[in-house]
C-alpha cells in the first residue's frame, strides 16, 4: 500500500478537534443578547388558515418579535421556489412552520407561542403516492397532484427516456422478469439537529452561522426571501454535527435570519429533536416497476421502467432528484431497448429533500435487485449478468451521453475478488476498453 | 425563582444561579458556556450530553442542574490534557472512529467512565458499555474496537479521572 496519497490511511484533520470536544458547529455558535427563536407548527396534515391573531403574543414578557407569512419580503424558497417559508392560506403538512416568535428567553418564546391564535379549518389530506395519483384524490397544491415537467416550452406529466424499438426487444426475449420495489420514508436523523445563529455584523451585513451543506446553494435563495443582496448577507458553514443531504434544504437560516433582521439583535434558532423528526425534509417514497426482457444467455433485450416517486408538500429537491433517478436509473448497462417513465407526485408529508445521492442510490436498490432475479431467470449468476450487459468504453447513457473511461468490467472483477467470488476466465480477461457490443 | 447551585466542574468549585426546570446540559452549555456536550436530543435517548457525576457517566440532559449542588461534575475540558491526548482520545483519532464529531465527546466519556470500571473488558461488554450513545455516521466498529485497543494497553496505561 502506498505510503502517501491514495491507500494511505491519514488521521482526520479535524479528527483533534473532535476528539478534544473543541470542533465548534453551527448550534454551538454563541453571541452575547441573543434572542431565542421557536417556530408556531401546523398540528394538521393540511388545514385551511381562517385566521391568526399575534397581538397577545406580541404583548408577552420579553418578546421581541413575532411573525406570520405577511412579515416576509418574499415568502417563497427552495431550489424549485414553492416552498413556504411561513404558512400561507393552506397547510400541506404536519409541523408547517406558520408563525415565529423572538424572545429574550426559550421559555419566554414558548410561552408566547402558545399565546398565537390560529383558528383551523382541518382538510382532508393524502400520504400514498398511487392514492395521490387518483383523479379524485384530495389536493395537495392548487397545480394538482401531477408534478409537470418543463420539457423545451411545454409541460409534461412524465419525463421520458426512449432508446430503441422496446416491443422488438421484449419480443427477442426468452424471459420477461418483473418485479416492483418500494422505497419508504427516511429521515436522515442528523444527530446534531438543524440550527442557525444570524446577527447583524458592525458594516450592516446580516451575518450566518448556518448548518447549511451548500453556502452557496442557500445565499441566493435567502436573497430572494430577505429581498436583500448578497452582499449584505455572509454565510458562515460550519462543521456539520452529520446531515446525510437533510443539509441542502433551509430549516432554520430564513426565519432566524429575517427576525435578526426585523429586531437588530442576533437571533439564535435550533430545531427540537422532534420538529427535526416532523418538519425537516425526508427521503420521500419512491416506487419503482421494472419490466426486462432477458435473453437466455443473459443479455437484457428489452427493459420498461416505471418510475413514481413521492415529493411530499412540496417540490425541495424533489425534481432535481427525479430527473437524476430517471437518467441512472436503468443502471450501468448497455440496454438497446429501453424506455424510462418517471412520474413525480405530491402528498402531505414533509418535503422531499436529498439524501445520499439525490434519487440515485434508491434506483440501484430497485435495478440490482432486478438483475439478481434477471440471472435466476436464466440460470446465470448474478455476477455474470452483470459482465454480459456492462457498459464498454464509447457506450451511450440512457440519457445519450457518450461515455468515457469506463470501468464498469474492472470494477466487476474488482468486486469479485474482495468477496472472493470465483469468475470464469472469460470474466477475467474481459476489459470494458473493448467494446463488446 | 432561581436555585444556588454550587459544584466543583472540571476541578473548579463553580457557584450559579439556575431556574428549577433547567437541566444540568443547559446550565453547561448556556450559563457557563461549555461546548463540548452536546444537546442531540434533550430526552436521554443518543448520549451526546455525556458528562461524569461523581465518577459516574449520566446523560446531562436528563439531570436537574439544581440536583449536583456538592457534587462532581467532569466535561470532555475536564479529562483533556493540556498537552497531547488521553488514551481513548488516541484511540478515537487513529481508529478514524469519528467522522462528523458531534457524537465524539458523549462518546469518550462514556468509554471513559466505563473502562475506570471495566478495565478488562469483551467485546460484547463494550458495545453494551457504549450502547447509550447514538453515532449517526455509523462509527460504532470503529468505537468500539478503539476502546478494546485502549483496554489491551495499546495505547499505554489508563491515565487517572482529573477531579
Ligand atoms: S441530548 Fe442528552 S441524551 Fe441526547
Ligand atoms: S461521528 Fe457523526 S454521529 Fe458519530
Amino acid at each position: 500500500m502506498a505510503k502517501n496519497g491514495v491507500g494511505a490511511r491519514k488521521t482526520k484533520y479535524d479528527g483533534y478537534g473532535h476528539v478534544t470536544g473543541k470542533t465548534i458547529y453551527a448550534s454551538d455558535v454563541k453571541k452575547a443578547g441573543a434572542l431565542i427563536c421557536k417556530v408556531l407548527r401546523c398540528p394538521y396534515d393540511k388545514a385551511r388558515i381562517l385566521s391568526i391573531d399575534t397581538s397577545e403574543a406580541k404583548k408577552m414578557p420579553g418578546v421581541f418579535d413575532v411573525i406570520t407569512k405577511d412579515d416576509v419580503p418574499y415568502n417563497r424558497f427552495a431550489m424549485v421556489p414553492d416552498n413556504h417559508v411561513l404558512a400561507e392560506e393552506i397547510t400541506r403538512f404536519r409541523g408547517q412552520p406558520v408563525a415565529a416568535v423572538a424572545a429574550a428567553t426559550k421559555e419566554q418564546a414558548l410561552d408566547a407561542l402558545a399565546k398565537i391564535k390560529v383558528e383551523y379549518e382541518e382538510l382532508p389530506a393524502v400520504f400514498d403516492p398511487e392514492e395521490a395519483m387518483k383523479p379524485d384524490a384530495p389536493q395537495v397544491r392548487p397545480e394538482g397532484n401531477i408534478h409537470m415537467y418543463q420539457v423545451g416550452d411545454e409541460l409534461k406529466d412524465t419525463r421520458i427516456i426512449r432508446r430503441g424499438d422496446i416491443e422488438k426487444g421484449f419480443a427477442e426475449a426468452d424471459y420477461i422478469v418483473e418485479g416492483r420495489y418500494k422505497i419508504p420514508c427516511i429521515e436522515h436523523a442528523p444527530i446534531e439537529t438543524c440550527a442557525s445563529l444570524a446577527y447583524m455584523d458592525e458594516t450592516g451585513t446580516l451575518v450566518i452561522h448556518s448548518k447549511t451543506q451548500g453556502v452557496y446553494f442557500v445565499m441566493g435563495d435567502m436573497a430572494n426571501v430577505w429581498q436583500l443582496p448578497m452582499n449584505k448577507m455572509k454565510f458562515v458553514g460550519n462543521t456539520l454535527g452529520g446531515s446525510f443531504g437533510s443539509g441542502n434544504s433551509v430549516m432554520t437560516d430564513h426565519i432566524a435570519g429575517l427576525l435578526a433582521l426585523r429586531t437588530g439583535k442576533p437571533v439564535s434558532f435550533q430545531l427540537t429533536r422532534k420538529e427535526e423528526m416532523m418538519a425537516s425534509t425526508i427521503s420521500t417514497p419512491w416506487i419503482f416497476e421494472i419490466k426486462d426482457g432477458v435473453r437466455k444467455d443473459g443479455k437484457i433485450t428489452a427493459r420498461y421502467i416505471h418510475v413514481l416517486h413521492d415529493c411530499g408538500a412540496f417540490t425541495e429537491l424533489g425534481e432535481y432528484a427525479s430527473e437524476k433517478n430517471a437518467n441512472l436509473v436503468a443502471g450501468a448497462n448497455y440496454i438497446e431497448n429501453l424506455a424510462v417513465d418517471s412520474q413525480m407526485v405530491y402528498t402531505n408529508k414533509p418535503a422531499s429533500g436529498s439524501k445520499r445521492g439525490f434519487g440515485v442510490n434508491v434506483g440501484q436498490f430497485a435495478e440490482q435487485v432486478q438483475l439478481n432475479k434477471d440471472a435466476e431467470a436464466c440460470g446465470i449468476s448474478p455476477m455474470e449478468i452483470r459482465f454480459i450487459n456492462a457498459f464498454h468504453e464509447g457506450d451511450h447513457t440512457h440519457a445519450g451521453d457518450v461515455l468515457r473511461a469506463v470501468s464498469t468490467v474492472e470494477t466487476l472483477q474488482g468486486v469479485a475478488k474482495m468477496a472472493d467470488e470465483k469468475l470464469d476466465d472469460k470474466y477475467l480477461e474481459m476489459s470494458s476498453r473493448e467494446v463488446a457490443k | 425563582m432561581k436555585v444556588k447551585v454550587c459544584f466543583n466542574l472540571n476541578g473548579v468549585p463553580t457557584e450559579i444561579l439556575v431556574n428549577p426546570e433547567m437541566t444540568l446540559l443547559e446550565a453547561l452549555r448556556d450559563i457557563i458556556g461549555l461546548t463540548s456536550p452536546k444537546c442531540g436530543c434533550n430526552h436521554g435517548d443518543c448520549g451526546s450530553c455525556t458528562v461524569m457525576l461523581d465518577g459516574k457517566a449520566v446523560k446531562s440532559c436528563t439531570v436537574l442542574a439544581a440536583t449536583v449542588s456538592g457534587k462532581c461534575v467532569v466535561t470532555l475540558d475536564g479529562i483533556t490534557p493540556a498537552t497531547g491526548l488521553t488514551p481513548i482520545q488516541q484511540a478515537f483519532l487513529e481508529e478514524g472512529a469519528p467522522q462528523c464529531g458531534y457524537c465524539t465527546p458523549g462518546m469518550v466519556m462514556a468509554a471513559t467512565a466505563f473502562l475506570e470500571k471495566n478495565p478488562n473488558p469483551t467485546m460484547a461488554e463494550i458495545k453494551e458499555g457504549l450502547s447509550g450513545n447514538l453515532c449517526r455516521c455509523g462509527g460504532y466498529d470503529k468505537y468500539a474496537k478503539a476502546v478494546k485497543d485502549v483496554a489491551d494497553g495499546k495505547y499505554g496505561p489508563v491515565s487517572e479521572r482529573s477531579e
